[in-house]
């Protein structure tokens, strides 16, 4: 007799705990592979899963096993033209032939060195972002909360009729009732046993006399009873609400960038780079994100995704300009005390002589009060020039809000954003 | 020949209902070659849980350890990337047997599985000796639960971490954990459970004494230098679980289980041929009855042959795709071959296996199934004839030599060998160094000597430092394994933690 079962209902994910396991004991060698492949990526997929590759000798398992050596003995099938006593050399490389030894021991694949494995698009973002975070964020919500959010908090005995509960009214009914005829419904016990014994012990015609006495009592204290309200103002409950304070969930991030002449593709390129990661990283943080981009060379220009990072223009460069447009775009349409304000700006590093103080001080005054943080890279292999010097005591100022760091190459960008919101420690917050 | 039937079915889709028919009727066929099964459990599963079944050493459930999630994104990553094809099925030595099979497959791959899984794996589960032995069917299913949930608990109550570092150390001695001599007995869940704890207690009692450092009174010199175990020991988790010093309870516990399970596939391990064998000559010789009683027609046939003859395929040795001999190819030709001597014995045969040659066959493969594992039923059972067939010889590797050599191929004078020398490739102890409990310095530093009894002069593999720090941190004070050649004299040692000394001596 068989029985024969459907089990492709049943639950599937049975290797998750083991997976996770897996990751959790690779991670280093995970977080390398993904810190890699960041650099590697082009920017459109930079948020897509992908292959982690681990050295296969280092996850391998060990055992008790025959090494090279010794003599041993091998059964092969499918003899050609061997007759005994041939002898030939030993054959190189992925120990196939004798070398392989006569078990198991060895069936891992040869010469596949390598164990490659996918992970997916969240677990990627996570090693990709693992250890960092938004700087003050914490400190900086709960001072400007002003979201409030509505939330269950037990039940009261004073509200508005729309949010009386019904269940636990009528209860609180019924536990009132129960103790207010405590007394009567004794009383009405004692009766009806009474009642009884008078039956048992009496003829009819006696008995018939009492028992209508009795009863009549009965029905007096059951009179009693039904005199109670059935239910009183005090009976009724109402859910209880409070209001609690959430931070924001809005965040807005401002992409500011130079695109004089001096800015080339590449550096555009690695310029976005960065900006994806924020944005990235920004996305884990909050529910709703906006983006506003803005390019300058002597004039701002609020512009969209596509003309930002692919239109040319040529002109000299005036910081100050983008940073005023931020500046009143923030006034206009973001509210600090609504949204959490992410300003990053890529440059490589020129500025019109003159205008780098006027920078300091639109930052200072309308800027960087309202932000949550100021990040600036400067993409640049040459030296640093005046607005560098001028951010440079901003930052002395400002050092809670404001980081700036240089990128030399690509492969610099994750390092530098690692480095722009690792986790600091309290101490410093 | 009684008259020809209506096939069950004839297109490629399976219905439970169809299942359940061919089930009927391999059954029925079945139980007409006295093949002898546990009750089946059929179930249908889908590719993803096939991977996870996959993953869990074939086991419904098992503990939780990361290896097996390596396991899983491996075959998950090769399965995805088309670069290899998942079992068809596979069968669990459980009682009720339990098969899966794969919702893909087609309904002729179904009734291949029925056949090979249900009836050919499940009656060698029950018949051969080994598995008598050594398993213990009906109860292994609620062993795992109780060590799955055992070491769920364990990782509450002492963290992840400490359970998974014990788990690697279990698992890197596994292939040590088996008693190769003495029957186990079975126990059911229940007395486990009791039985656990009252082993607690006693270990413990046990231990305080073996360890205990206040001197006893009358000791005489000869005790003192007699060694500690008396006899040597080659179930080393055995021996940590009853004799490690340092090791709390529960850590015994997952110690034992490790050894539990390593015990239960321990008769896979050498009977993969036999077994293999066995289940593709039924499903080959049940599905040809039922084309014969004309149950099943040409075209399932067509994809039967196609499939088995894909899975019995044995590529030459020089080909890309080979991969040692195919267990599959040799334990069905085998199979066959003692079918064909007992019907078709030419004079070859009746010199070879006089014994066999003429019998009713049925009842010699019974045989053959119930009494072998892979070594010996090679060295009875091969014939010169299979041996031509396959094209089988022998290279000898002797590292002192530059070249390897042919020693023996498939002729008059080589038979002999070449079926011995494939024997002893399936003999385990042969395969993985024998590796005993030596000495325990019991009135000294506590220290652990293993012995290795070298094997051809093949030395100890690379991990095997690895697995020596494993050892220790079981042992928890120092260890030592020494490789001896026969002659007894030691000709590499192995220290953890590691000594200057370690230098390999010369071989």
């Amino acid at each position: 007799m068989s029985y024969i079962i459907d089990r492709r209902l049943n639950a599937k994910k049975k290797s998750t705990v083991n997976r996770q396991r897996f990751l959790r004991r690779y991670r280093k060698h995970i977080k390398e592979a993904v810190e890699d492949s960041v650099n590697q990526r082009s920017i459109t997929d930079m948020d897509k899963g992908g292959s982690v590759t681990i050295p296969r000798r280092d996850i391998s398992e060990p055992s008790f096993h025959h090494g090279e050596g010794g003599i041993r003995k091998r059964v092969f099938p499918g003899n050609k033209e061997f007759v005994p006593g041939d002898e030939f050399q030993r054959p190189q490389g992925g120990g196939g032939g004798g070398g392989a030894g006569s078990g198991n021991a060895s069936n891992q694949g040869e010469g596949d060195d390598e164990f490659t494995f996918q992970i997916n698009q969240d677990e990627f973002l996570d090693f990709m972002f693992e250890g960092l975070e938004l700087p003050y964020l914490v400190k900086k919500q709960l001072k400007d909360a002003t979201l409030w959010e509505t939330r269950r908090a037990g039940f009261t005995n004073a509200g508005s009729p729309d949010k009386i509960h019904i269940i636990r009214s009528l209860r609180a009914a019924n536990m009132r009732r129960i103790a207010l005829s405590g007394k009567e419904r004794r009383r009405i016990r004692e009766l009806e046993r009474e009642i009884e014994s008078i039956q048992l012990r009496m003829s009819n015609g006696d008995a018939e006399e009492q028992v209508a006495k009795l009863r009549l009592e009965i029905e007096e204290q059951r009179a009693l009873i039904k005199r109670l309200p059935w239910i009183d103002d005090f009976d009724i409950k109402y859910n209880n609400t409070i209001r609690v304070p959430v931070p924001s969930s809005k965040a807005v991030m401002f992409c500011v960038m130079d695109v004089s002449g001096s800015m080339t593709q590449s550096i555009k390129d690695m310029a976005k780079r960065f900006f994806i990661l924020l944005y990235l990283f920004l996305k884990r943080n909050y529910k709703h994100i906006e983006v506003v981009f803005i390019r300058h060379h002597t004039h701002a220009k609020e512009v969209d995704e596509q003309e930002f990072f692919y239109s040319r223009e040529t002109g000299g460069t005036i910081v100050s300009s983008a940073l005023n447009l931020t500046a009143d775009v923030l006034e206009e349409r973001y509210n600090a005390t609504d949204w959490n304000v992410y300003v990053a700006q890529a440059s490589d590093g020129d500025n019109w002589d003159g205008d780098s103080d006027v920078c300091g001080r639109i930052l200072d005054k309308r800027i960087l009060p309202h932000v949550q943080y100021f990040s600036y890279v400067e993409i640049t292999t040459g030296p640093h020039q005046n607005l560098w010097v001028e951010y440079e005591q901003l930052q002395q100022r400002w050092n809670e809000n404001f980081a700036m760091h240089q990128i030399e190459d690509p492969a610099d960008i994750y390092g530098v954003f690692r480095k722009l919101f690792e986790k600091k420690t309290e101490g410093a917050a | 020949m009684s008259k020809k039937k209506e096939p069950i079915s004839t297109g490629p889709e399976w219905t439970f209902e169809l299942i359940q028919r061919y089930d009927e009727e391999l059954g029925r066929i079945a139980a007409e070659f006295k093949l002898d099964t546990y009750p089946n459990q059929i179930e249908v599963i889908t590719s993803e849980q096939m991977m996870d079944a996959y993953s869990s050493v074939g086991m419904p459930l098992n503990y939780n350890h990361w290896s097996f999630g390596k396991q899983f994104v491996d075959t998950e990553q090769n399965y995805k990337r088309g670069r290899m094809g998942l079992a068809y099925e596979i069968v669990i030595n459980s009682e009720p047997c339990i098969s899966y099979l794969m919702e893909e497959n087609t309904m002729t791959m179904q009734a291949l599985v029925i056949a090979h899984a249900c009836y050919g794996h499940n009656s060698f589960f029950k018949g051969n000796y080994l598995f008598q032995t050594w398993t213990d069917a009906s109860s292994i299913i609620d062993y795992l639960l109780f060590a799955k949930n055992y070491i769920a608990k364990c990782e509450e109550r002492h963290g992840v971490q400490a359970v998974e570092e014990l788990l690697d150390s279990c698992h890197s001695l596994m292939n040590y954990g088996v008693n190769r001599y003495m029957r186990p007995t079975p126990l059911t869940p229940a007395e486990e459970r009791e039985r656990q704890q009252a082993r607690e207690e006693y270990t413990q009692r046990h231990l305080n004494q073996l360890w205990n450092t206040i001197p006893q009174k009358q000791e005489s010199a000869e005790e003192m230098i007699s060694r500690f175990p008396a006899e040597p020991e080659e179930n080393l988790l055995y021996f940590v679980e009853k004799n490690a010093p340092l090791l709390e309870p529960w850590q015994r516990e997952i110690v034992r289980i490790v050894r539990k399970v390593a015990q239960y596939f321990y008769p896979q391990k050498q009977t993969q041929v036999m077994n293999e064998g066995w289940a593709c000559f039924w499903h080959y010789t049940l599905l040809n009855t039922m084309y014969d009683e004309g149950l099943v027609n040409d075209g399932f046939m067509m994809e039967f042959l196609h499939s088995h003859s894909s899975v019995v395929y044995q590529p030459p040795f020089d080909s890309p795709y080979f991969n040692g001999v195919n267990p599959y190819t040799l334990g069905f030709h085998m199979m066959m071959d003692i079918r064909r001597i007992c019907e078709e014995p030419t004079d070859e045969d009746r010199e070879w296996f006089p014994d066999l040659a003429g019998t009713p066959w049925l009842d010699a493969i019974h045989h053959a199934m119930r009494n072998y594992k892979d070594e010996s039923f090679i060295l009875q059972y091969l014939s010169p004839r299979l041996i031509r067939e396959l094209k089988l010889f022998t290279i000898l590797d002797d590292a002192s030599n530059p070249t390897l050599k042919v020693s023996v191929i498939h002729n008059e004078l080589g038979y002999r060998q070449v079926r011995e020398d494939l024997a002893a490739q399936y003999n385990l102890g042969n395969r993985e160094p024998n590796i005993q409990v030596y000495n325990v310095d019991v009135r000294g530093d506590r220290s652990l000597t293993l012995r290795h009894f070298m094997h051809s002069g093949q030395p100890m593999g690379e991990s095997t430092s690895e697995v020596m720090r494993h050892m220790h941190r079981l042992w928890g004070f120092d260890v030592c394994m020494e490789s001896t050649n026969p002659d007894g004299e030691v000709a590499q040692a192995y220290h953890c933690p590691p000594r200057h000394t370690d230098v390999p001596a010369v071989i």
